[in-house]
């Protein structure tokens, strides 16, 4: 019983981290009509950025943050959107996707040959340190990575249901002609998802780089799971890309242990497969809400 | 066969491939094997993009079908030409199976569910190593033997290869050529305007799938002879995207792109050694340029600029034809 | 198409270079995911090539170096392998990953050039093949060093045994089980992960609640690092035993204060108490800016060889070379940049003495030396 609550709880610290990840996807998603191939690679390297910021700039960790998430919301929001999207957004979602997949290997390289092709340690937000509660361990790291997690997605769905902007940002990525009509600046609307992308995108990158490394490759896996976790849980949700963030986490971690580690990465893929199959919008996702 | 000039180009291509290795070293004959292999594979993903504009992130598993196929096979001593079929015909009945629940729905569903059957291929081949031999691989495969030809040298084999892709390009041909093939083209161009034309268009995507996935299979029935041994790392997801920049780079929907697309991938590496490390990134900025200033790659560029220099010249307006089919 | 080929053509012709008698040419993992192993072997063989160089080549030939990316595809090496040898390379060094080693030694064999690979699986040198010959010995001569650790010292009844699932972990893990075996040794938990695994709860779980007296762990570095935080926030306390991959630098710089307790068998550590070895470290780390791990010494010491088996033969004979290099022992005394004594077999296999290390306060201490395998 410890055993099954302490990977419950490992799976929800880990889910909640690429639910962060996958909220990224389903925004994307409704506003360009694109999967984001480079998501994994979005989360990998606004790490590197806090790297150069501590190691060759002398910055203490605080204005290393700052100065890795300034980075990320100008390269990774608003020159991605500018430079890759705009010309590309009319020729469909097809030529989108090959180029996240090329500006995906752009990243990898550069951060390769520049920084470097070994993993770095990479300093934890949260101080180390754990509760035993007969047998469970309950580490104040996973504990803060999932509040961390649920305040900021609160706060994004508050954000997007309540103020003017984010209803405006919905109603862009719903019916962009419409909106149009209605006044709503669209392509404006459209970079603030881009920059809502890119910030989502560091934040994950700040929590799960000190577990994960930082590692030019390591947004290749993260970046297929928080994928799958997307679809899974309905890509037009947000609430749809935390469940299935969740359940991807718990899931990954509850086969591993009980049932099989040589098959572990196969669970997720048969879960997206019966999702397609069954449940094409996902779990919590509306069937008429999307955009394809 | 009529004698017209498009005709004349491919003859000359078909000398050129013939006369290519001629007095090379083993190095040149492998990576021109090789160039066909992909090409094989990459006209297959052609049909599936450049044609019914799916994307599919599978080619390398199919391919991972048809090698292990073959290479069970032919290990047990089955003889090469009994055992390509067998892994071509499993290729395709894969191909419908994974096909068929992924174009019931509208949207990029087939990429999700061949990139989750591309990891699903790798873990069995990885794990199952009662059969595949596991992380280990399969190795010591043998040449098919033809009697008279033997393709146990490098240079017979880069032979055989040419003569299984001129076959292949036949028939591809005549797939993309007939009524049905007009019909995918349809399809690309106005998906409702298809249907209302009475073309049932998720059993035309679903054949053109199953089909550029059965050519994977083709492609993996000789990678297996080629390497003469294969393990589960030389199929992964990389793979699958690798040939897919074949397709994009070559120029999706022209019939010669993907073996255009195939060699700037193969030979780029080599092309761009002296940027050292470098190349990937040159790679990948070439891609994204290419794709934001001219979405029909290579064969579309060329097409661009041949007819910008001999507009009024009926010799190109031949050749244009002829690439575009 | 026609211009590819025309391309082709081109390329070809200005490849076609006079065979030199001093070619070496390097073929290892630049990019791709063998890229920190395989770009560490190429820094410590072009030290050493600059060594050489500086004092005079090989029989007085300046050598002329290739490098040859792989990008970490078995069938990119095989490709570069026959490229190498058509160019005329007098010995091809690498590839480090197994994986690739296995399918392009054969061009080698069948061509007569000898090959000086970083790679460890035990397969490797099992093939007959003559011309094959290691940096760093294979995993079933690593692995049952350690079997006398558990025995004795960690008096294990019951082990676990955590392995990355590819041919480098499989190697390893299956020496292991079988050693195991031979001692009367439970292995009660076998867990497999993927290379590249970065979330081991469910791992870690596992092995709190196996109840084993040690676990062997068997990870890449990065693996290990992770591994071992892991191991620190579920509080395991069961020892930790495994290879180089386990205590190395690399590992104590990522998993910081969790790597503390971790015992391993290594067989080159640039933190052995050999004053040789310590001073290559600080060459390569002035001249590279970051520090050597085992695949850069294998890369060194591997390239020194080359200079001292073919001066011994007083000429640039493939042939000869192999045959030398069969049974041959290369002191250190009189061989300096071998760092350690080296002996190679008739298969090419290697055997060297190899250290016990434990990492304390963040350090690995070296506390027994293991004789060469004989």
């Amino acid at each position: 019983m410890e055993q099954l609550i302490q990977v419950v709880l490992s799976g929800l610290a880990t889910g909640s981290i690429y639910a962060l990840a996958a909220i990224g996807f389903t925004l994307i998603w409704q506003a360009a009509q694109t999967v984001n191939f480079a998501q994994g690679e979005f989360v990998m390297l606004p790490a590197f950025f806090v790297l150069i910021g501590i190691n060759f700039l002398g910055m203490p960790l605080w204005l290393a943050m700052l100065f890795g998430l300034a980075l990320s919301v100008l390269i990774l929001g608003v020159a991605f959107k500018r430079i890759l999207v705009d010309p590309l957004l009319s020729h469909g979602g097809l030529s989108l996707i090959i180029a996240t997949m090329a500006v995906a290997i752009l990243m990898k390289e550069l951060v390769k040959e520049f920084y470097s092709a070994e993993a770095q340690p990479y300093p934890a937000l949260v101080p180390q340190g754990a509760w035993d509660l007969s047998g469970v361990i309950i580490s104040l790291q996973d504990i803060s990575h999932l509040i961390i997690c649920f305040v900021v997605i609160v706060g994004l769905t508050l954000f997007l249901d309540k103020t003017k902007v984010g209803r405006c940002m919905q109603a862009a990525a719903q019916n962009a002609a419409v909106a149009e009509i209605l006044g709503v600046n669209v392509k404006r609307m459209i970079l603030y998802t881009f920059v809502v992308n890119a910030v989502l995108a560091t934040l994950a990158s700040f929590l799960i780089t000190p577990v994960y490394l930082a590692k030019f490759s390591s947004g290749e896996y993260l970046g297929l799971i928080a994928f799958i976790a997307a679809i899974v849980g309905g890509f037009n949700q947000v609430r749809g890309a935390l469940a299935g963030g969740l359940l991807i986490g718990v899931l990954d971690n509850i086969t591993a242990t009980y049932i099989t580690a040589e098959y572990r990465q196969a669970i997720p893929l048969l879960l997206l497969i019966a999702v397609i199959l069954f449940k094409p919008e996902g779990i919590l996702g509306k069937p008429e809400g999307r955009a394809v | 066969m009529k004698f017209t000039k498009r005709n004349l180009w491919l003859l000359i291509g078909l000398a050129l491939l013939i006369l290519a290795p001629i007095g090379q070293g083993r190095y040149i004959v492998y990576t021109l094997t090789s160039w066909l292999v992909f090409s094989i594979a990459a006209m297959g993903l052609n049909l599936t993009l450049g044609y019914a504009g799916q994307i599919s992130l599978a080619q390398s598993a199919f391919m991972a079908v048809g090698a292990y196929i073959t290479a069970l096979l032919t290990l047990n001593g089955i003889h090469w030409i009994v055992a390509m079929p067998i892994a071509v015909l499993s290729s395709f009945v894969l191909g419908l199976l994974i096909g068929f629940p992924a174009l019931r729905v509208k949207g990029h569903f087939l990429a999700f569910v061949t990139l989750a059957f591309t990891t699903l291929v790798f873990l069995v081949l990885r794990n199952e190593d009662w059969l595949t031999g596991g992380p280990y691989g399969l190795s010591g495969m043998p040449r098919p033997d033809f009697g008279l030809f033997n393709t146990g040298k490098n240079i017979n084999f880069y032979y055989f290869t040419v003569f299984i892709f001129v076959i292949f390009s036949l028939l591809m041909y005549q797939i993309v050529r007939s009524p049905w093939g007009r019909a995918f083209k349809g399809l690309r161009e106005n998906e409702i305007r298809a249907e209302s034309l009475g073309v049932n268009t998720r059993r035309i995507t679903l054949l053109a799938f199953a089909i550029g996935s059965a050519a994977g299979g083709l492609a993996g029935s000789l990678m297996t002879p080629l390497v003469q041994f294969i393990e589960p790392g030389s199929f992964a997801l990389l793979h699958s995207l690798r040939i897919l920049l074949m397709v994009i780079v070559g120029g999706a929907g022209f019939f010669f792109g993907p073996v255009v697309g195939a060699g700037v991938v193969i030979m780029l590496p080599e092309v761009l050694r002296f940027t050292e490390g470098y190349y990937l990134m040159i790679y990948a900025v070439t891609v994204v340029v290419l794709i934001i200033f001219c979405p029909k790659g290579l064969v579309g560029l060329g097409e661009i600029i041949s007819r910008k220099i001999l507009k009024k010249k009926e010799v190109r307006k031949d050749f244009e034809q002829g690439a575009k089919l | 198409m026609f211009k590819q080929i025309a391309g082709a053509s081109a390329l070809m012709l200005a490849m076609a270079s006079p065979v030199h008698a001093v070619d070496i040419a390097i073929v290892a993992e630049l990019s791709g995911g063998g890229a920190p192993a395989g770009t560490q072997y190429r820094d410590g063989i072009m030290l050493a090539i600059e060594e050489i160089n500086a004092s005079g080549g090989i029989l007085g030939e300046k050598i002329k170096v290739t490098q040859h990316d792989t990008q970490t595809d078995p069938q990119i090496s095989k490709g570069l392998v026959t490229k190498a040898i058509d160019d005329g390379a007098y010995v091809i060094m690498g590839t480090v990953y197994s994986s690739s080693t296995i399918v392009n030694m054969f061009e080698a064999m069948n061509a007569g050039v000898p090959q000086i690979v970083g790679a460890e699986a035990p397969n490797i040198t099992q093939k007959g093949n003559p011309y094959v010959f290691r940096t760093a010995y294979g995993a079933h001569r690593g692995v049952p060093s350690l079997t006398g650790y558990f025995r004795d010292n960690l008096k294990a009844k019951k082990v676990a045994v955590t392995w990355v699932n590819n041919e480098f972990g499989k190697g390893g893990h299956d020496v292991f089980v079988a050693e195991m075996k031979k001692a009367g040794i439970n292995v009660i938990a076998d867990i497999p992960s993927e290379a590249g695994a970065a979330d081991f709860a469910a791992d870690v779980s596992r092995l709190k609640s196996a109840g084993a007296d040690a676990v062997f762990v068997y990870l890449h570095e990065e693996e290990s690092a992770r591994f071992l935080k892991e191991a620190k926030k579920q509080g395991l306390k069961t020892p930790l035993v495994g290879e180089v991959t386990l205590t190395g630098q690399k590992v104590i710089d990522l998993a910081g204060d969790a790597a503390n307790g971790a015992v391993a068998h290594v067989g080159l550590t640039a933190q052995a108490n050999v004053k040789s070895i310590q001073d290559f470290g600080k060459k390569f780390s002035a001249k590279y800016g970051h520090q050597t791990d085992h695949n850069g010494i294998k890369g060194y010491i591997g390239m020194w060889a080359v200079k001292y088996v073919t001066e011994m033969n007083g000429a640039f004979d493939q042939k000869k070379f192999a045959d030398k290099m069969h049974g041959l022992c290369l002191d250190v005394n009189k061989h300096p940049n071998m760092l350690l004594t080296t002996c190679w077999d008739k298969d090419g296999e290697l055997a060297r003495e190899s250290f016990m290390v434990e990492v304390q306060n963040g350090k690995q201490v070296v506390t027994t030396t293991v004789a060469a395998a004989k």
